[in-house]
């Protein structure tokens, strides 16, 4: 009886020619709805159908999570939109969603493992991860986060074995944050400005406007791209969140967004703070022509929580990216020897 | 009249209103904890029972007026042996937090850190690395930074490869009653000012207790510090901080060292079986490009303290001739020779050594010779006084 109820709600759905809304009163009120379902970000959760005013969307770079494949979606609700912003992120409207799920293709397939939601309510953002059940038909809310045994295989093609970590919420938090108020982080002009993805946010009345001049970021592998631009959308993406004079690495003095230009904030010369054995006997975060006696890459060369860097969602080593920011490193002259 | 009926009534509905939540050893600690970290209420006490936790992941909390509390530092005991991710084994960024009586062991990077967290109470908590002094360690043991007003009370840390106690880039910091042994730093302020240490106990270190400024920090200019009463003792652990860390070039046989900064007063003190110094003053001796940073000490105050045996074994090159030529033993407060003597003032009654370095200039050009330094008595700082609500919830 009830399968009979819902079937004939689906035939209404799909009679009235357009999807099913978006449930607001889940993203606006001051509940922790427990299910990815209760939001009807998609009409068909499975199959990955995004209701009316959810777009999906990629970045230029994205952020190295263990390999992990992600599903980026933006909402924003009808009569609303998001302010563009040549730097900053957009301006989100209350109501909006920012819906980003995590998995691997295994089987040819793509698996889901987690789903995490940021949420614009009107006392600000607020940051949730689910986790998905085995059987891939939904996902329940697990603010203390979890760990799911993964085995993948790498673009090098290496099966690797990895505890997954799912975030807790005050982990999204720790990247999520500008001077303590949780903030998006990658839903930013130059990071989306390719394959017309902001034209059509446009299109769909979700964008307020598009200069021509909008910036572009650098992608990381796009062998046509300057090195120095590669490496310095990589920083950014990778460690700018934390890396900022308002971000939780504020008190290193090391600042890596893609503008910084004082070589000593973005770590050439500059000496580790904090860094215990993260610094692995190296002196310098970046040595110019140096990468070996670099901390930078120590860190990015370790799974180790004590020395690994960035702090959290990384289990594997990010081979391609270590490699990238090697050649960079590599590519800067050389200090003089001291006399 | 209405107002003061308010107040009472606030008064009569808090006690009922503060929520008490137990967490219990057990199977899923790790997500039961968090949990109720994550789902505490401001004004709430979290409660960790007594036992073991062992944890695969640093736990944080960022809800403001939180107490956790567990059933003593030898009774609860949060395990990081098994730690997969997370820098630091408990994160703190809200603040009027109080955390005390439970323990820290073996984290994999440092033990309790709280950042931009004011108002936070450090009471009756061991940080520990079971396996002694290694290079392995995690670097700091408690880590507050980036905050205003410290109180770090009653503290046990040991193994540190970094500092045991370490508060950096902060204002208005007391650290007190607290025992640090077979870390690399016992205690270290850096970047810091407004700091009263008082009456810890600082033995078995590389360092007993540090007091630094470094460049290319979003905060500088430390200063307004005071050491005073404390026991400064038979710091002579070989250093085992990884290299690059400031810390790696402290010699082993240091006291209290003075690193820069402004207005710092080491008072009335216990200082004994420190093999390179009891007291050491320098300069910031690396290279850096930071016109902003001030690198040489100013107004340093030496004054009351009781010196015992120190200077047998000066840790750093061309020590062991230097002490035999003295007759065995080099003065037990050392000055670099850096930065303006007239600033400087030694009042302990005990011979001072310059090593006659320029600002900058490597050890080997040291020109060791005897000094005064009768720079003024300036006043001390105005003592750290914390709020009363701080001082409560250490009791």
């Amino acid at each position: 009886m009830k399968a009979l109820a819902a079937a004939v709600l689906l035939f209404c759905a799909a009679l009235a020619g357009r999807p099913a809304a978006v449930n607001d009163a889940a993203i606006t009120g001051d509940t922790l709805p427990g299910k990815l379902s209760d939001y009807g970000f998609f009409t068909d959760l499975v199959g990955e159908t995004p209701a009316a005013r959810v777009i999906g969307y990629d970045l230029e770079t994205p952020l190295f999570s263990d390999y992990a494949a992600k599903h980026r979606y933006l909402y924003v609700p009808a009569g609303k939109t998001a302010r563009y912003d040549a730097e900053a992120a957009f301006d989100l409207p209350v109501g909006s969603a920012l819906i980003k799920t995590f998995g691997y293709r295994q089987a040819g397939k793509f698996r889901p493992l987690e789903t995490r939601l940021l949420l614009r309510r009107a006392g600000g953002w607020v940051a949730l991860p689910y986790v998905w059940n085995a059987e891939g038909t939904d996902a329940v809310l697990k603010r203390a986060g979890t760990r799911i045994p993964v085995t993948f295989t790498d673009p090098a093609g290496e099966a690797r074995t990895i505890s997954y970590a799912v975030p807790n919420q005050n982990q999204c938090k720790d990247c999520h944050a500008l001077s303590g108020a949780i903030a998006p982080i990658g839903i930013k002009t130059r990071y989306l400005n390719h394959n017309g993805q902001l034209e059509k946010l446009i299109v769909a009345d979700m964008l307020d406007r598009l200069p021509r001049d909008a910036p572009r970021i650098a992608r990381w592998d796009d062998p046509a791209a300057k090195l120095d631009d590669r490496a310095r959308a990589y920083l950014e993406i990778n460690c700018a969140h934390c890396h900022n004079p308002a971000g939780a690495a504020s008190n290193s003095g090391l600042f890596l967004e893609s503008g910084r230009r004082d070589p000593v904030a973005l770590g050439i010369g500059k000496r580790p703070v904090a860094a215990g054995r993260g610094s692995g006997g190296r002196d310098f975060a970046i040595q110019p022509g140096d990468p070996d006696a670099s901390v930078l890459i120590y860190r990015m060369e370790s799974t180790d929580p004590g020395i690994a860097m960035p702090e959290l969602g990384r289990a594997t080593v990010h081979q391609e990216g270590v490699a990238l920011l090697r050649a960079w490193i590599e590519s800067m002259p050389k200090p003089a020897p001291a006399r | 009249m209405p107002r003061y009926w308010t107040l009472a009534a606030l008064l009569a509905a808090s006690p009922a209103a503060a929520q008490t939540v137990t967490v219990e050893a057990g199977p899923d600690a790790q997500e039961r904890l968090q949990a109720a970290l994550i789902e505490a209420k401001p004004g709430s006490t979290i409660r960790i029972g007594a036992g073991r936790f062992e944890l695969t992941d640093g736990l944080s909390l960022d809800v403001d007026r939180v107490t956790v509390r567990g059933a003593g530092p030898d009774k609860t005991i949060l395990g990081f042996k098994g730690q997969l991710g997370t820098g630091e084994g408990l994160l703190v960024t809200s603040d009027d937090v109080v955390l005390r009586d439970f323990a820290v062991e073996d984290s994999k990077g440092d033990g309790i850190k709280s950042k931009g967290a004011d108002r936070i109470v450090y009471k009756n908590i061991r940080v520990e690395w079971t396996g002694g002094p290694k290079e392995t360690n995690g670097a700091y043991g408690v880590y507050p930074v980036s905050s205003t007003t410290i109180l770090i009370d009653g503290v046990e840390v040991k193994g540190a490869s970094d500092a045991g106690i370490y508060v950096g880039q902060s204002e208005q910091i007391v650290v007190r009653n607290s025992k640090v042994s077979g870390n690399v730093a016992g205690i270290e302020i850096e970047n810091s000012r407004h700091a009263d240490v008082f009456h810890n106990l600082a033995t078995g270190n590389t360092g007993g207790i540090l007091v630094f400024d470094m460049p290319s920090l979003p905060k500088m200019g430390g200063g307004e510090v005071r050491v005073f009463e404390n026991k400064v003792i038979d710091n002579n652990q070989p250093n085992f901080a990884p290299k690059g860390n400031i810390v790696a070039t402290v010699p082993a046989g240091t006291g209290v060292l003075i690193m820069a900064n402004d207005n710092v007063h080491v008072l009335r003190n216990e200082l004994s079986g420190n093999a390179t110094a009891n007291v050491m003053i320098t300069a910031y001796r690396q290279s850096y490009d930071d016109p902003k940073f001030k690198p040489v000490p100013t107004r340093i105050v030496v004054s009351g303290n009781k010196h015992g045996r120190a200077g047998y074994a000066p840790g750093f090159p061309g020590g062991d001739q230097l002490a035999a030529a003295l007759g065995g033993m080099i003065p037990p407060v050392l000055w670099d020779g850096s930065g303006d003597a007239s600033s400087l003032r030694v009042s302990d009654g005990v011979p001072v050594l310059s090593m006659g370095l320029k600002q900058g200039a490597p050890i080997e050009t040291a020109k060791p010779a005897p000094v005064e330094l009768n720079g003024p008595a300036v006043p001390a700082p105005a003592a750290v006084v914390l709020p009363a609500a701080m001082e409560a919830a250490a009791k």
